[in-house]
């Protein structure tokens, strides 16, 4: 299922550190992941395990001072954005890689109309003039489903509900046919019968122009329908790393098997306690060389205060990293 | 069958919008709540959902009266709360706490956890209306410190020292520190993370047995609901659609509001979700600025009707406690 044919993005190693006054703070330690043409990833994972750090790394959006990319290497076409030079970044950021924010009401420019933020987006990188560029931002707006665009696209964002303003964003991220569409949390802002439009939208959107989607969200309702491939974070690494049906039919790292145990479901009616992972998410300064899911986990084993367990493949193509697999051979799950 | 707690009688809140500087003049009205009725009876769960703007957090704060309602009846143990003078409702309002949403913003960063905690004690015991002592107060405090899962070895830390869950903790051991009968949650637990909401959700029904306390659950997680509330009413732009038994309501949904609503909460279940029919409902919900002559979801309906454009439909009981407001299922 995973493998680095026709990938156009290879992700290995990368680490970001940033330095605060307690300590560096470890938020990406050792990332791999490779992205295929039309695939949607998703990455999953609770506040502060570096969903983003990480989709940020990737544009080389990492505000530094305090952050740093410390090491790794991010092939995009077998050509590493790393060691890109600024001018040649920005040939890529919003051209080939684009981005869509969690907060809709902030990632516009309150004082610009759409018009010009959207024509302005096209110009720089399309090579077009302003009219061609104007029919253009109006094509995308009614792509994304905005009634009558020609007149709204001279509208400023405050004249825009969130639903809407998150559609802006999305005509603005898929405008210059990225190959990479990135959506940081896109639809948590948004309410249900909103959130439904809006990835309805980048699903059938994605489908028709060809964009692989990389789609990080806390929400395991929305990649469950909407992703391919799943990346499940925890204190900075990926710790598995599966096909969307096998990891929720059978997930193997404890902390994925506690995540998905834990969320309050529409469709089961069990009557039963709620199952919870006890403790909390670790505090990421000083993060000894342990499994850092090690306090939390119902399985901890010597082995696992002491290092880092490395990915294990599993038989069905993915990978796991947790010391359970190591030792034993897999039995049809650990009870 | 138990006793209604609370009962509230076509309580509506309208919040005046005004314009000049000096001279101000009103010009218009937000209808935020516009004629609910419902009642919670003992020990039981009342869930309140719908989308944001739709009134519910409105709902809860007018029933705590910290907001005076416009017009109706938030009727708590048989007295009316909405009539009491200011002394009155101090005493009343020993028996209502809140849980807020944000546990960041809802504790004061300068006060210690017992101060916290102890807080609304102490202001009982200044205004004479709770005879305890100092020593029984930082018991008391150190008690529900426990009782919620939080070392009392903390006592003498300050809110920042805490991550989100703990805090949410500390402000659910606020709630209690009087006893409360009945407890207004407004979204507790939807700044949380996933693990850490279901240690919360599981502590509030614990409590819940333990203490036989009522709650009024607000959410906008259909999910969550259902795991904890016992009634569920659906609201839409300021007014109640639907009413039933949390396991009705989620089998059996009357409203084509509530239909969409259930459709569109994802599921954590590829297989499910590759199967499912979405309902997507089209275009937002719109403005509660005006006085409507219609049925108030009529602009975004996939169902609609002809009688549903100038017929207001009220809330009407179809079933056994099954309400809906809806002409699909009764004429005008």
């Amino acid at each position: 299922m995973i493998g680095t044919n026709d990938a156009i993005l290879n992700v290995n190693n990368l680490k970001t550190h940033f330095r605060t006054d307690e300590g560096i703070v470890k938020a990406v330690d050792g990332v791999t992941f490779s992205l295929r043409k039309g695939e949607t990833l998703g990455f999953v994972g609770e506040s502060g395990c570096g969903k983003s750090v990480t989709n940020l790394s990737l544009m080389k959006l990492i505000p530094s001072p305090p952050g740093r990319i410390v090491d790794g290497e991010v092939l995009f076409h077998d050509r590493d954005i790393l060691k890109m030079k600024e001018n040649e970044i920005r040939g890529i950021r919003g051209n080939k890689i684009s981005m869509i924010f969690q907060d809709p009401m902030t990632s516009l420019n309150p004082f610009l109309k759409i018009s010009t933020q959207l024509v302005e987006t096209i110009i720089l990188h399309q090579k077009k003039n302003e009219t061609e560029a104007r029919k253009r931002a109006i094509e995308m707006l009614e792509l994304v489903g905005i009634p009558a665009p020609a007149k709204r696209i001279d509208s400023y964002p405050h004249q825009f509900s969130g639903g809407m303003r998150q559609r802006v964003m999305i005509a603005m991220a898929l405008s210059c046919n990225p190959e990479i569409l990135i959506a940081d949390e896109p639809t948590t802002a948004l309410d249900v019968t909103i959130q439904a439009q809006i990835l309805e939208l980048i699903k059938a959107l994605s489908e028709k122009l060809g964009t692989a989607t990389i789609l990080i969200t806390h929400d395991l309702g929305v990649v469950a329908g909407m992703c391919d491939t799943l990346n499940v974070m925890y204190a900075g690494r990926i710790i598995e790393k599966s096909d969307v049906s096998t990891l929720f039919s059978d997930p193997r790292h404890p902390y994925t098997r506690g995540l998905i145990k834990s969320v309050p479901r529409l469709d089961k009616k069990t009557g039963q306690k709620l199952y919870s992972i006890k403790g909390q998410p670790p505090n990421m300064i000083g993060m000894p060389e342990c499994c850092p899911f090690h306090p939390r986990c119902e399985h901890t084993m010597d082995i696992c205060r002491r290092s880092y367990p490395a990915a294990v493949v599993t038989e069905s193509g993915n990978s796991v990293s947790c010391w359970l697999y190591h030792t034993l051979p897999y039995e049809g799950g650990v009870k | 069958m138990n006793k209604a707690l609370l009962e509230v009688k076509n309580l509506k809140m309208h919040f005046p919008v005004e314009e000049g500087l000096l001279f101000k003049k009103q010009v218009g009205s937000i209808r935020a709540i516009d004629g609910i009725s419902f009642e919670i009876k003992e020990g039981e769960t009342l869930g309140l959902v719908g989308e944001s703007g739709c009134g519910k957090s409105t709902t809860a704060r007018t029933i705590a009266q910290l907001y005076r309602a416009t017009a109706g009846e938030i009727i708590f143990n048989g007295r009316n709360l909405a009539s009491l003078s200011s002394t009155e409702l101090l005493a009343e309002r020993k028996n209502i706490q809140m849980v807020f949403q944000d546990p960041y913003a809802s504790l004061n960063p300068r006060m210690t956890i017992t101060e916290i905690i102890a807080e609304p004690l102490i202001i009982f015991k200044n205004r004479k209306l709770m005879n305890i002592s100092r020593k029984e107060i930082s018991e008391r405090a150190e008690f529900l410190m426990e009782k919620v899962g939080l070392s009392s070895l903390f006592r003498n830390r300050y809110p920042h020292e805490f991550s989100g869950g703990q805090r949410q903790r500390i402000g659910i051991a606020r709630a209690l520190a009087l006893n409360p009968k009945l407890i207004l949650a407004d979204e507790p637990v939807s700044a949380l993370d996933v693990s850490i909401q279901s240690q919360i959700l599981n502590l509030l029904s614990d409590l819940q047995s333990e203490y036989n306390l009522t709650y009024l659950f607000i959410a906008h997680d259909l999910a969550v609901i259902e795991y904890i509330s016992t009634r569920v009413a659906v609201m839409y732009l300021g007014k109640i659609v639907e009413v039933a038994d949390s396991r009705i309501i989620y089998k059996k949904p009357l409203h084509p509001y509530t239909e969409a609503l259930l459709s569109a909460a994802p599921i954590p279940d590829p297989e499910i979700e590759k199967k499912r029919k979405r309902i997507v409902l089209s275009g937002d919900v719109p403005s509660p600025d005006r006085e409507r002559t219609g049925c108030y979801f009529y602009d975004r309906c996939p169902r609609k009707m002809e009688v549903c454009k100038d017929n207001i439909p009220k809330l009407t009981e179809t079933d056994d406690r099954h309400h809906v407001a809806c002409f699909l299922y009764f004429n005008p």
